[in-house]
């Protein structure tokens, strides 16, 4: 065999591997599509999608207090998770001196490094604990005792903003250094204070790298397994109080996966499809607003 | 309020938010070790479990969780590494390569519960003759779908960084393009790979919502690749959650320090290769 004919086949090779990511991905989105949709087009998308009663002994499959439940502690994670990594990310970018850039950089690597089931282990035992001693010392009289094990969406969403935290500040960080410096020297010779320049001209600048760190984070936290099971509850209801014990869409296809048989299999596959396309979705409007940003500037 | 305040108050606030960042992080490592320090002893590192993990230690969980580990990359590193050659040395930025890069990017959001879906619907269940159903081969295939993204980027980025005149050099000398790659580019962009290598470990090793699906979880000491196994981070969750009684939830302690113990050792050495022979 000449060389040429050698160096032909390689090519080849190497092509295929290349594609091995796209084949995965295809395969992914059809087998879960495969075993999921019959359920879907037997229960019906809109009764699968809004109803309330998950019961798969008497087949009823309705996913919408899972939906709520991932949309609740996602928007807990955000809403505590993204303003500390945000202004994490400017402390590192515009003030942290680099010794102190030493110890915060590889902190924020650790934390990313940490597996899930860690940080759930640290949740069940400590944040459920002080929610718990807190829903039962000063607000036993209002909440249902069911609402007083520490189990919560509160506890999930604490947990979850602690894990979104890497991504949010690494993707903002290099966002926030990626403004040109003349921006910044700009508005510095105008006599502004350098609180005033990251408030109006670097945090706008950098906005919609920003904007893609919250909508990665939002990725991370929906898809987030592990550590929600083990300090979120797990209980299927439609969440009406951050004290709610709850269950996410993921929750819900690993806690059963491992009993399931028949329809209650196809329907935690159904259960994938709707996080798949959650998950599609997000990815696409995080890549078209990074793109946007970058176009622009 | 005048401007001068709002800039202390802002600095202020912005020191407080670094501050809090390694604060949670030293509070989460610093319970977690403090908890289960005290129970990892060499019992614990060589001893096989008892009662559902509860009693003993987890050797033959060490045991799987490095076969694991070793079988996942050996599947998903030549991969990843072939297709970053190919994007790197074989084309040009078009539609072939914008098809591969959404593909790798869309695999890389996928949450990893989905990916065990697909693992158990694919390699479990279809591929059982070939796989055996749950088993380390099932896990492992599943495993090296999940870190083939992190691998490419990784790879791509160190073969870039190879100057174009060594391979020039190489291919003047009369050498064929393979050769170039194989003799020239490839081991100047060895330690970037390997850091993407040992970065990927670290994802592997706490994987555990798409094992669940995919691993089977049994305790024993794998004896092949089509045993079923369990991980560590797979054994804190198990013992944590399904056991839950206070000496189990101590060795789900001492298994998390190992976990963590681990992890920074894996990413000391991602940093320390990066920093002394990347520059």
């Amino acid at each position: 065999m000449n060389y040429k004919t050698k160096e032909k086949i390689y090519e080849k090779i190497l092509l295929a591997s290349a594609f091995i990511s796209v084949i995965t991905i295809l395969l992914i989105g059809g087998f879960v599509f495969k075993e999921g949709a019959p359920l879907i087009a037997k229960v019906g998308l809109v009764k699968f999608l809004f109803g309330t009663q998950w019961s798969p002994t008497s087949g009823e499959y309705g996913i919408f207090p899972m939906i709520l439940g991932t949309f609740a502690v996602t928007l807990g994670a955000l809403v505590m998770g993204v303003p500390l990594g945000v202004s994490t990310a400017i402390f590192l970018a515009e003030f942290a001196p680099p010794r102190v850039n030493r110890i915060v950089r590889p902190a924020v690597e650790l934390l990313a490094g940490i597996p899930s089931v860690v940080y759930g282990l640290f949740g069940m035992v400590i944040v459920n604990d002080v929610i718990m001693y807190v829903e039962r010392t000063y607000l036993a009289g209002i909440l249902r005792p069911e609402y007083q094990r520490g189990y919560s969406v509160l506890s999930a969403s604490i947990i979850l903003a602690i894990m979104i935290l890497p991504t949010v500040i690494n993707i903002s960080e290099d966002a926030i250094r990626s403004v040109p410096r003349e921006y910044k020297e700009a508005s510095l010779a105008l006599g502004a204070t350098e609180w005033q320049t990251i408030y109006k001209v670097l945090i706008p600048a950098a906005s919609s790298g920003i904007i893609a760190a919250v909508v990665l984070g939002m990725g991370r936290a929906i898809g987030e397994t592990m550590a929600v099971i083990m300090v979120a509850g797990n209980t299927v209801a439609v969440p009406d109080s951050i004290f709610a014990p709850v269950r996410t869409l993921t929750g819900n296809i690993a806690i059963e996966m491992g009993y399931a048989s028949g329809d209650h299999v196809r329907a935690l596959f159904a259960t994938g499809i709707v996080l798949f396309v959650m998950i599609m979705l997000l990815n696409s409007v995080a890549t078209f607003i990074a793109k946007k940003g970058v176009s622009r500037s | 309020m005048s401007v001068k305040t709002t800039q202390k108050m802002a600095k202020a606030a912005l020191w407080t938010a670094g501050f809090c960042t390694v604060a949670v992080l030293s509070l989460i490592i610093g319970y977690v070790m403090l908890e289960g320090i005290p129970h990892v002893n060499w019992q614990f590192l060589t001893m096989k479990p008892k009662k559902m993990g509860s009693e003993g230690g987890i050797f033959p969980i060490i045991v799987s969780t490095i076969y694991f580990t070793a079988l996942t990359l050996a599947i998903a590193t030549p991969i990843g590494v072939g297709a970053a050659i190919y994007l790197t040395e074989y084309t040009r930025e078009g539609k072939i390569t914008k098809i591969i890069r959404f593909g790798t990017e869309a695999l890389a959001g996928i949450p990893s519960i989905v990916f065990g879906l697909f693992g158990f619907a694919f390699f479990v269940i279809a591929l059982e003759p070939i796989t055996r159903g749950w088993s380390l081969l099932s896990g492992a295939l599943t495993g090296a779908t999940m870190i083939l993204p992190t691998l490419i980027r990784t790879s791509e980025e160190a073969i870039k960084t190879v100057p174009v005149s060594y391979r020039e050099g190489s291919l003047a000398l009369g050498a064929t393009k393979w050769q170039t790659i194989c003799r020239v580019v490839l081991p100047s962009a060895l330690p970037g790979i390997v850091t993407g290598v040992i970065l990927s470990i670290g994802r592997v090793v706490g994987e555990t919502a798409a094992l669940m699906l995919t691993l089977g979880g049994s305790m024993r000491m794998p004896g092949s690749i089509f045993d079923s196994a369990r991980t560590m981070s797979m054994h804190l969750y198990l013992v944590a959650l399904e056991v839950g009684t206070k000496p189990a939830l101590d060795k789900a302690f001492a298994t998390a320090t190992v976990l963590i113990l681990t992890i920074f050792i894996i990413n000391t050495t991602a940093n320390w290769l990066m920093k002394n022979f990347i520059s």
